[in-house]
């Protein structure tokens, strides 16, 4: 496997999953209940697992029973003995993952890493127009951290996304940070921008109260104006004042002003535990190797949502970049070491047609451990899917007893491990007569 | 990714392309839709000194309807034979079947049917589909015009016939008459990507012709003299055994993947 997002999760879920399926042939039971029987129960969490890392929250086998129920396991075994002869075969297979996210300071020294990262911090600042400014040394490439962060902050004071103007990844405007890896900038840089704004708010708040003449407590922030017993005020004429007013401010007025930097570190920061379960029905053509996804479920958990939209984009395009391990993607090499798949020309990316229609669903766990429960998101999408595949397909290749665990699961690969077994049983391929019907229509 | 310096052509006629291919002495590249070239200039694979754009010259444009036959002009898009240009009494003819799977429709909309039988990719659709139509080419250069078969047009990968100041014109394909049977499939590892496979097959009550494709040579052929569709023998087997005997050099999965993707489409010329 290449470098890749959600780096190593893939492969040991691979390694993991399709172990639970060997287990499951062996004891002949179906896999999703092997699954279920060795899953961390929910009463259970928080769990620390055996290399110390705290599973902070969730219910993994409802994860997997909402997969392994959209998917009617039942009617597939039903469709599979029907189809016992022929050129084709259905398979089921799932595969579940965690997904270890803004994992700090312990994590990486427990794992002996050369830095080690500590507090994430932010800056966030009013300016004289009563606009708000994040500052975040962490970097969005895509995946709209620009939004998520501006909806936090707009949780805390309120200030219409309109409003907002975040800047990233630039040390010379904003916090040092170690950056944007791991699944961890919601959580992290999120949660520093929570605590800045619920600092400036309280900072806000005073100077409002000092010019609505009512003592802080007297005061509440609702719907961007601070309202006390008599009258209102707007955070924009709060800001003015700082910058421009002076002279109204209380005598005791914070001198840090409006401008705010906080950090955050979770409580435990072995990580906060994403998780899920992908489930996959795939279809085999026996005669030329082909792989098709007929169904394939995605149940993930990354405690609260921030941005509904944001987090299916990461779980959508996580899927196909997975498919793509799966199915697709390999970089090969001649004989003499010369890569042959240098250009998007020769390396295969799976595309629209290749996708299938995905089935989305969420389960919301909020984490124990960081500001609004929040957990990472980034990686979860691309970690089962060579699982859930290999183990579907292995599942239709049952009667042949051939076991696909090399990636990306090609056709000549596939057709090499058939013919492998069939020859072993003495098996060679069936002569059937003349094609059947109606199957030239179907070909790639 | 950007192609190396080369003196762009845009010839107003037949002639003049030719005039500029004789003047470019051997180092001169013709271009239609440029949906090959485009990607070997880029990737510096080809680096022709003059590039000479034949895409919209009206007499590579045309259609004509010559009875028998389709005259197709060379630089005609795939995605127009998609869409029926070829239509016989309304229906579009079997090429737009070939047509509408060439890789993709953005693709289609600027490949064109004589680019494709000139740059000569093994796995590209009209060299096999055209060659087992029994279609020819019209050839111009400094000579005068010549027809070649396409069965004679591919010599090896990326390589005709063709002298380096020739130009396809056009390309005459022989409409499919009620008793003709048509079958083409080609095994994809994904929509729009080259074929591993691919297979062809035209019969009439005379005989039949049948290919391979994407060898990694020209098509190679299948049929036996005299042989129709109803006295070839098509069993898996006796398929797998024509194929090595066209192909010795697949090994055993290709082998099975060509013989299904021939078998398939051998089913699709019985049901047509």
């Amino acid at each position: 496997m290449l470098p890749y997002r959600g780096v190593a999760r893939t492969n040991i879920c691979f390694a993991m999953e399709l172990t639970l399926d060997a287990i499951a042939r062996k004891v002949g039971r179906e896999p999703w209940e092997v699954r279920l029987q060795n899953l961390v129960p929910a009463e259970a969490m928080p769990f620390t697992n055996p290399t110390g890392r705290v599973y902070d929250s969730g219910d993994y086998g409802k994860s997997l029973r909402m997969a392994v129920e959209h998917l009617d396991v039942p009617a597939i075994r039903a469709r599979q003995a029907a189809l016992a002869a022929g050129g084709k075969r259905i398979g089921v297979g799932f595969a579940n993952y965690i997904e270890m996210t803004g994992h700090g300071t312990a994590a990486f020294v427990a794992s002996g890493y050369a830095f080690i990262p500590g507090y994430e911090q932010a800056t966030v600042r009013f300016t004289p127009d009563g606009g708000l400014e994040i500052r975040a040394g962490v970097h969005s490439h895509g995946q709209g951290m620009e939004t998520s962060l501006a909806q936090v902050a707009h949780e805390v004071l309120h200030v219409p996304l309109s409003r907002i103007a975040v800047v990233l990844g630039d040390t010379a405007l904003t916090p040092y940070s170690t950056g944007t890896y791991a699944s961890r900038s919601i959580t992290m840089a999120g949660g520093a921008v929570a605590r800045a704004c619920a600092k400036l708010k309280d900072r806000m708040t005073r100077i409002a109260a000092h010019l609505l003449q009512a003592s802080p407590g007297e005061v509440t922030l609702v719907g961007g104006r601070f309202h006390g017993p008599v009258g209102d005020l707007a955070l924009r004429e709060v800001a003015q004042t700082w910058y421009r007013q002076p002279h109204r401010l209380p005598n005791d007025v914070d001198p840090g002003g409006v401008e705010v930097t906080e950090g955050f570190k979770a409580k435990a920061d072995t990580g906060q535990f994403a998780y899920g379960s992908h489930g996959a029905l795939v279809e085999v053509d026996l005669d030329i190797g082909e792989v098709r996804i007929l169904d394939y479920v995605v149940v993930e958990d990354c405690g609260r949502i921030v941005n509904p939209l944001i987090v299916e984009g990461q779980a959508y395009g996580g899927t196909a970049q997975g498919i793509g391990t799966a199915l697709f993607e390999e970089m090969t090499f001649d004989p003499n070491g010369q890569p042959l798949a240098s250009t998007l020309a020769d390396y295969m990316l799976p595309g629209a047609s290749e996708m299938p229609q995905i089935t989305l669903m969420h389960i919301e766990t909020p984490s124990p451990l960081t500001e609004f429960g929040i957990k990472g998101a980034g990686e979860s999408g691309a970690i089962p899917p060579p699982a859930a595949i290999l183990n579907a397909v292995n599942d239709a290749l049952r009667e042949f007893g051939v076991v696909m665990n090399e990636l990306p699961l090609t056709p000549r690969r596939l057709l090499t491990r058939i013919a492998q077994a069939r020859e072993a049983v003495g098996d060679p391929p069936a002569p059937d007569a003349a094609p059947a019907a109606g199957r030239a229509r179907e070909v790639a | 990714m950007t192609p190396a310096a080369y003196d762009y052509v845009l010839p107003a006629d037949v002639a003049g392309a030719i005039a500029a291919l004789v003047a470019a002495d051997g180092e001169g590249k013709v271009v239609a839709g440029g949906q090959s070239l485009g990607p070997m200039l880029n990737l510096r694979l080809a680096r022709p000194r003059v590039v000479v754009d034949v895409s919209r010259l009206p007499e590579l444009r045309a259609i004509e309807d010559r009875g028998t036959h389709w005259r197709v002009g060379s630089a005609t898009t795939h995605a127009e034979i998609e869409d029926g240009a070829l239509a016989v009494a309304g229906r579009p003819c079997h090429l737009a079947a070939v047509a509408r799977r060439i890789a993709y429709r953005a693709i289609r909309n600027r490949g064109t049917i004589g680019g494709s039988l000139a740059h000569a990719d093994p796995a590209a659709d009209w060299v096999l589909a055209l060659t087992t139509m029994g279609a020819s080419v019209t050839v111009e250069g400094p000579a005068g015009r010549r027809r070649v078969a396409c069965a004679d047009l591919m010599v090896t990968t990326f390589t005709t016939v063709l002298a380096p100041e020739e130009l396809i014109v056009s390309v005459d394909v022989p409409k499919a008459g009620e008793a003709v049977r048509w079958g083409y499939a080609k095994v994809c590892r994904k929509v729009g990507e080259f074929p591993s496979a691919s297979a062809a097959i035209r019969s009439d009550p005379d005989g039949c012709r049948i290919y391979l494709g994407a060898l990694g040579g020209p098509p190679q052929p299948l049929a036996r003299e005299g042989e129709t569709l109803d006295t070839l023998d098509r069993s898996i087997p006796a398929l797998a055994e024509r194929v090595g005997e066209a192909a010795p050099d697949l090994d055993g999965p290709d082998r099975q993947i060509f013989t299904h993707c021939l078998a398939r489409a051998i089913d699709q010329a019985c049901h047509a």
